[in-house]
């Protein structure tokens, strides 16, 4: 009950509070809802928008939920996502020329991987053998990231001639497939959107993620140290491996941005093409309550919001983009900070509807 | 208290309560944890309502909504854990929230008139300059009763207010509160202790499962009708009468000259020494406090001590290279630790989970590529539930939804099934605090058996009915030090209550006391 019904009553919380306030500037919420499901869910392009959106939510999202298990609150999504395009894009300009697609990719992928691990796996060791924490190290982490992106693309890797600060186009076999191309190898008519192959490795990473923490004993440690440090300890797991493994994989997760934005969409690299996904990461976990499929739900919730947002602030004069960000604080709202609300009402609720079905637990 | 009831949740905390006390009486109220005594105090006190039923003070109907409202109807309560401000002095914890005047200086000397009259009628002796820290247990229990009757209580709630205490300072305590109930005072004992109610109370109420089961004058009932009313069926918590003697054998583990200073430059434990044999259980009794903890730690290679050394199996540790948890597992060292709920289990995995806890990595648990074999693990969780009686059987529940009784029971299964070969030593912390009377005796009985299975135990416990019940050899921790050793034939719960409280008495004093003294072991 408290997995299913509880989101969905905060859910629907929030949009309560958005219809008020969509009726406040004097639209019909209604209406405004309307067009907003139809512009992320009502057509293939629509739909393809919100699943590109999602994707990148998924590689966030599942970054934060790792690291949370671990008992470590990882903000630092942001500069690990950078440092996974910046993986990704060396690879693919120093190897793009002489490797085939099927080769060149799949290292693109790890060493995206790999850098968003590296970038969070200095703050894990500050962590666990310094006690330096998390949150401010992550933090700043994500300047130092952003700091040194940008000198090494104006110093080092913009391309010779060029006025705008990115690296040159990245060659045919470094770029992600696009779902139209895909779709178009098995005869099928796709339009075409920023949406990519990566969206099948967004997939991939949260059942393997949910088989990490549930099925394998790495994660099963690594859970037992968020719940429980002194408890793990006694059991004779080191939670200083721990919180470096937490870090490390969450890294990793957040470094696969890269992937569905450059490879998948950029094909080059530049400046701040994560544009708060990293943050947004935290919101996704919190609302999907760490569970993989829960981040995946929501992930789907926040595309849709960007992919309809973007098409209500065009179809209707007078809703402006900040509106839309109104409607995700709301939901951040009553999904995160206010989770609890209504759980003493529809525990009163359900004790009233089931009266007979319960029993001590006592012995 | 006519017709209470409660309801958190699923559970009927309070089913129909009522609870008549006579004024100027010593009223106990007994019954297992969970039996829904607390809740009717809090009830009582303000500090939540009840679904149903009224109370009723000096025959008339009140509606209590709030701590201060009863305070003003002159309901006082000493809670088990002090609600005092540490850095504060003694004066100024009695005075908070109720200062008489804004000018502290003034209200000070107001405050202090009436307290020494205070203290003189009714004989609480608090030293009121010193800050709180500085007071001993005893010190700040008495602070707190003072408090209370300073606020103008005629009712005074106390709950579990022994749990603390040295058997002198538990005596101490009575003898106060028999002279306040003189005075007029009604008091309400909340307790588990037994023989604390046959020794002060009036009247007894028991309560199981939310509703009262006994209630009556003390002259009419007996301790052991006590016991069965609060539990349901006979219980036996005294020595086991067919017990075979201690008949201790090789030398298992083997500590020297422990000491370890704390962050502080505190001497937590000096030179301590101590040896188990196969079939003995060594008892450590000692206000908590005094080292156990620490002592505990060390044994298990929780924590390395600053000098010392420790010998297990054919291990040697020293200082430098102190062993680990995960040795002490493997050279037969199992450990149950005193806070459960910290250390012992992960509360919010299921119960199959925490039952392999430190044992994920055995081989029976453990596949290739590193994943958890689940069947095996929940197979042999249902094994070590239905061996201890955990109940529910549900491998899949959270271990935070098991009552504590079971929970513990949960741990001690664990740490005697889990590994591949069974522990020859057992070091337990607190076995039952916290844990009803059936699940007691199940986990005495459980230590008992591991002792004649050829097992050294080691039990540190702040019960001393525990450690008298369960021990073969006794030794008292004082300060950080071995105050005394003594064979459980020469114990009693003078001898072991002097060498707690820091007499400073050798090895053998106990022969000496057990002339005085009927052996507490008789008494059972």
């Amino acid at each position: 009950m408290d997995l299913g019904v509880l989101p969905l009553v905060n859910l629907l919380m929030a949009l309560g509070v958005c219809a008020i306030v969509v009726a406040g500037i004097g639209l019909q919420p209604v209406q405004v809802l309307t067009m907003l499901v139809k512009g992320a869910f009502g057509s293939a392009a629509g739909l393809s928008y919100t699943l590109y959106y999602a994707t990148t939510f998924v590689f966030t999202g599942l970054a934060v939920a790792v690291a949370f298990h671990g008992g470590l609150f990882n903000i630092g999504g942001e500069g690990q996502a950078l440092m996974g395009g910046l993986g990704c894009s060396l690879v693919a300009l120093g190897w793009g020329a002489h490797l085939p697609a099927a080769l060149l990719l799949p290292l693109m992928v790890a060493a995206a991987m790999a850098a968003g691990a590296l970038w969070a796996a200095v703050p894990g060791a500050l962590q666990a053998w310094r006690g330096s924490h998390v949150v401010i190290t992550t933090i700043m982490f994500n300047f130092i990231a952003a700091a040194l992106l940008a000198y090494l693309l104006v110093n080092v890797l913009k391309a010779p001639g060029s006025m705008t600060i990115e690296t040159g186009p990245f060659p045919e076999a470094a770029q992600m497939p696009g779902m139209h191309q895909a779709l178009a190898w098995l005869g099928i008519a796709w339009p075409r959107t920023p949406l990519n192959l990566s969206v099948l490795l967004a997939a991939a990473a949260a059942a393997l993620v949910t088989l990490f923490l549930w099925r394998s004993r790495a994660g099963y440690e690594l859970r037992a140290v968020g719940f429980s440090p002194d408890a793990a300890f006694y059991a004779g797991i080191r939670p200083r491996g721990q919180v470096l493994l937490g870090m490390v994989i969450s890294g990793a997760l957040a470094g696969l941005v890269g992937i569905n934005e450059l490879a998948g969409v950029q094909h080059r690299l530049l400046l701040d093409y994560v544009v708060g996904a990293g943050f947004t990461g935290i919101a996704v976990s919190l609302i999907g309550r760490n569970h993989p499929v829960g981040i995946v739900l929501a992930s789907l919730l926040f595309g849709a919001l960007y992919q309809g947002g973007a098409e209500l602030a065009f179809e209707i004069p007078g809703f402006s983009r900040d509106m839309v960000t109104t409607l995700q604080g709301l939901i951040v709202l009553f999904s995160g900070a206010l989770a609890q609300v209504a759980a003493p009402g529809l525990a009163r609720l359900h004790g009233f509807l089931a009266p007979k079905a319960t029993g001590a637990t006592h012995g | 208290m006519r017709g209470i009831s409660k309801r958190f949740g699923a559970v009927l905390a309070n089913n129909a309560v009522n609870l008549a006390v006579a004024s100027g009486t010593v009223h106990g109220i007994v019954g297992e944890n969970g039996a829904g005594k607390s809740t009717l105090m809090a009830i009582l006190y303000g500090f939540c309502q009840a679904d149903g039923g009224s109370i009723e003070i000096d025959g008339n109907p009140t509606l209590i909504t709030g701590s201060a409202e009863a305070i003003a109807l002159g309901i006082g309560m000493v809670h088990q854990h002090f609600m005092l401000v540490e850095p504060l002095s003694a004066l100024d914890n009695i005075m908070l929230g109720a200062e008489p005047s804004w000018r502290l200086d003034k209200a000070r000397a107001q405050v202090r008139g009436k307290l020494q009259a205070l203290m003189a009628d009714t004989g609480l002796q608090v030293r009121l300059d010193l800050p709180v820290e500085e007071l001993p247990v005893g010190e700040r229990q008495r602070l707190e009763i003072l408090k209370a009757l300073y606020r103008g209580a005629r009712i005074l709630i106390l709950d579990e207010p022994t749990a603390v205490l040295t058997p002198q300072e538990t005596e101490q305590l009575f003898v106060t509160l028999r002279r306040l109930r003189d005075d007029g005072v009604t008091l309400l004992l909340i307790t588990h202790k037994l023989k604390e109610i046959m020794a002060l109370c009036d009247a007894v109420t028991v309560m199981r499962a939310g509703a009262v089961v006994f209630d009556g004058p003390i002259a009419d009932c007996s301790l052991d009708q006590l016991a069965e009313a609060m539990v349901g069926r006979r219980v036996n918590l005294g020595r086991d009468a067919h017990g075979r003697q201690a008949q201790p054998g090789a030398r298992l583990l083997v500590a020297q000259d422990l000491s370890w200073r704390d962050a502080m430059g505190v001497q937590r434990l000096d030179k301590v020494s101590l040896t188990l044999r196969a079939g003995e259980i060594v008892g450590i009794a000692g206000v908590s406090g005094n080292g156990q903890s620490e002592l505990l730690e060390m044994l298990s290679g929780l924590a390395a001590p600053q000098s010392g050394t420790l010998s297990l199996g054919d291990m040697k540790f020293e200082p430098a290279q102190w062993m680990t948890p995960d040795q002490a597992r493997q050279l037969g060292a199992a450990h149950v630790p005193e806070d459960r709920h910290r250390r012992g289990l992960v509360l919010p995995f299921a119960a199959w989970e925490t039952a392999v806890l430190g044992f994920e990595r055995a081989p029976r648990f453990a596949s290739a590529w590193g994943w958890m074999r689940r069947l095996v693990m929940r197979r042999a969780t249902a094994k070590m539930m239905d061996a201890y009686d955990v109940r529910p059987r549900n491998v899949d529940l959270r271990a935070s939804k098991f009552s504590g009784g079971n929970q513990q029971k949960l741990v001690l299964a664990r740490e005697a099934l889990a590994p591949e070969i069974a522990p020859t030593v057992l070091l337990v912390g607190q076995p039952t605090r916290g844990v009803d009377i059936g699940a007691i005796e199940f986990i005495h009985g459980r230590l008992r058996a591991m002792r004649d299975a050829g097992g050294a135990v080691l039990v540190v416990s702040s019960e001393l009915d525990e450690i008298l019940a369960l021990s073969d050899r006794v030794l008292v921790m004082d300060r950080g030090r071995i105050a005394g050793e003594l064979l459980i034939d020469d114990c009693t719960e003078a001898a072991l209550g002097r060498l707690m409280a820091g007499a400073g008495v050798g090895v053998g004093v106990g022969t000496d006391a057990g002339v005085q003294d009927e052996p507490a072991k008789k008494q059972k």
